[in-house]
């Protein structure tokens, strides 16, 4: 265990997971509920002052029991010093506490990871999507069963090739499911059977 | 007895005015009831700037909430520009992304090119021959020296002030014309590679020469704009003690760059992770005291004078020999014998076509470009493309101080506060 994270683990008794070294950043992963003390602590310890968040993301892991990894990249000013720590969030209670109160700049990022992944921050003072349109009803982008190549719309169009079985990119959606007309069978002048 | 008009009253004669009840008590008089409310009500209004303004730099909508004319709240409403940056990562090879990383901040693409590759080295462990630092380092700064001349002239307009953004943009162009000598492209220009730098934008004799002539005249230009603005008062009113943060605010909205800077903050991750060769020459930070948009532009000057230092310090110690590195599988082989050596052919079109797989892991790098610390975190999960791209955009997260610094500032300041964080919507909402 790395010497943080045992320094961690002594102040807040099991709430290290995991902890590990790679490419000289060092990552530890703590438990869900414990995040917003630990994150307090890192920041308010005087021996580490975690000043500023760097940064905080997600990171979609579909066939993990715990599906969604947390990132939260913390920067210490005064050490020039970094440190990545984690918290893992299951999808069918899709919520880890905000750590608004720690640090302002968490503010727009939870906002981020709210509309691009789909996880809730308890007590943040504004949860709304950011980058999306806030009417936006059709999931969140990020998240690793969202196509990259479309919803199937691209089939409806006479005048694109059509793309799906057979293809490199496959269709993931049935196109049917969204309520629109069948893929149309490809004309002569734009097939790609060519 | 009362007749039903006497009672209920005429209706078509006054709809308004209910019919007297018998016998009630007469209403008071109208004019004493006016007398009780103000002439002038105050209410707060809400205040659309945005998305399609001249000002806001790009597509940022803003909603100021008013009270006269000054703000008491600024709520940004980022993502017109969101194209999915980080999903389209996905489905990219490490080499297709670089294209990716010139539309993030479009005006500075050569520090976005160099905090994306050294991610990718990183996280592959790859050395980058000496004289492709160098390269690297002088391409970095002139593109700081484009950015924040860009910033100038920009800023001065917002305020009123039209010369000095034809005087700055004069200055960058020189700069930019050495840009599409060493890579064909003046704005997105991909011109760093995994392992070095585009083998064919190797720095001529010429170049050099166009550059030295440039870094020479450059500090006069600097101090003809500073005899334009530096004691200009409308220049001193519109910025000394406007958009103003303390050090504690700025470290808490994780502000980087000459916004952190500008108040009093001395970080650099030149300095404090020192990459390429900026351990190498000697050049300052300068660092702000009062965290106003004035400090701030100050902090770019100095910043420009210290990257022309910087530049020409590399150019005295340039060295020569490859600028890049030969990994066979991840970058091109040589040129010539791409046409004549069938198997330098074949690793080229597996190069192009596939790519090269990384290790498993993650990286988080940081590095210093104009606007702030752009980070990019890559977890790989061994194949040639990233599991997940993540982009650490300095525009977005000091966007997210604008309604700290808006408040209680006057409507005519809030598009010189957008102006001060050097805002560029591509990288804001990638």
């Amino acid at each position: 265990m790395l010497p943080i994270a045992e320094s961690i683990e002594r102040q807040f008794p099991g709430a290290v997971l995991e902890s590990a070294e790679a490419f000289g950043e060092q990552t530890v992963v703590v438990a869900r509920e414990a995040i917003v003390p630990v994150c307090r602590w890192l920041r308010d310890e005087p021996s580490l002052v975690f000043a500023q968040l760097s940064d905080l993301t997600a990171v979609d892991w579909p066939e993990r029991p715990e599906r969604f990894d947390v990132v939260y990249q913390l920067n210490s000013l005064r050490d020039h010093r970094r440190l990545r720590l984690k918290a893992r969030v299951p999808l069918s209670d899709c919520e880890i506490e905000s750590v608004t109160s720690v640090w302002q700049s968490a503010n727009f990022l939870e906002r981020e990871v709210f509309d691009l992944m789909g996880i809730r921050f308890r007590h943040h003072p504004d949860l709304r999507r950011i980058l999306m349109p806030e009417d936006y009803a059709e999931g969140h982008p990020l998240r690793k069963d969202f196509p990259v190549v479309g919803k199937g719309w691209r089939n409806t169009f006479e005048f694109w090739p059509a793309i799906g079985p057979g293809s490199e990119v496959a269709v993931p959606v049935d196109a049917s499911a969204l309520g629109l007309p069948a893929r149309p069978a490809p004309s002569a002048k734009n097939g790609t059977s060519a | 007895m009362a007749t039903p008009h006497e009672t209920f009253g005429y209706i078509l004669h006054d709809v308004h005015e209910p019919a007297r009840p018998v016998g009630g008590p007469a209403p008071a008089p109208a004019a004493e009831a006016r007398e009780r409310e103000p002439l002038f009500k105050s209410e707060d209004l809400l205040l659309n700037l945005g998305p399609q303004h001249p000002a806001t730099h790009g597509v940022l909508r803003v909603v100021l909430e008013l009270e006269g004319e000054k703000i008491i709240r600024a709520i940004p409403y980022p993502g017109y520009l969101h194209r999915g940056v980080e999903k389209l990562a996905e489905d990219a090879t490490y080499t297709q992304f670089i294209t990716h990383t010139d539309r993030l901040d479009y005006v500075c693409a050569m520090s976005n090119n160099h905090a994306y590759v050294r991610t990718v080295e990183k996280l592959m462990s790859i050395t980058v021959p000496e004289r492709a630092e160098y390269i690297r380092t002088i391409v970095a700064e002139m593109q700081r020296i484009v950015g924040h001349l860009f910033w100038l002239g920009t800023q001065a307009l917002d305020i009123g002030a039209m010369t000095i953004f034809f005087w700055t943009f004069r200055e960058r162009d020189v700069l930019l014309n050495l840009f599409e000598a060493l890579c064909g492209a003046r704005l997105t220009v991909s011109y760093f590679r995994v392992g070095g730098v585009d083998v064919q934008g190797d720095l001529t004799p010429e170049m050099i020469r166009t550059l030295r002539a440039f870094l020479t005249e450059f500090p006069a230009k600097l101090e003809e704009y500073e005899g334009l603005l530096a004691e200009n008062r409308i220049w001193l009113a519109r910025t000394k003690g406007i958009a103003l943060i303390s050090a504690e605010d700025a470290i808490s909205f994780g502000l980087t760059g000459p916004p952190l800077r500008g108040s009093g903050v001395n970080y650099d991750i030149r300095k404090a992770e020192p990459y390429s060769v900026y351990d190498r020459v000697e050049w300052e930070v300068p660092v702000g005291r009062h965290g106003d948009t004035y400090d701030r532009y100050w902090v770019r000057m100095q910043e420009m004078r210290q990257s022309a230092r910087i530049i020409s310090q590399c150019l005295d110690q340039l060295p020569g020999g490859p600028i890049l590195a030969e990994i066979p599988g991840v970058t091109y082989p040589p040129r010539d014998k791409v046409m004549t050596d069938m198997e330098s052919m074949i690793h080229h079109f597996k190069v192009a076509c596939y790519g090269f797989d990384t290790p498993p892991g993650e990286v988080y790098c940081a590095t210093e470009t104009p606007k702030g610390e752009l980070g990019f975190y890559i977890v790989s999960d061994g194949r040639n493309k990233p599991y997940r791209l993540r982009v650490r955009a300095p525009s977005f997260i000091n966007l997210g101080a604008f309604d700290h610094m808006a408040r209680g500032s006057m409507i005519a300041d809030a598009i010189t506060i957008f102006g001060t964080y050097d805002l560029v919507m591509g990288e804001c909402d990638r």
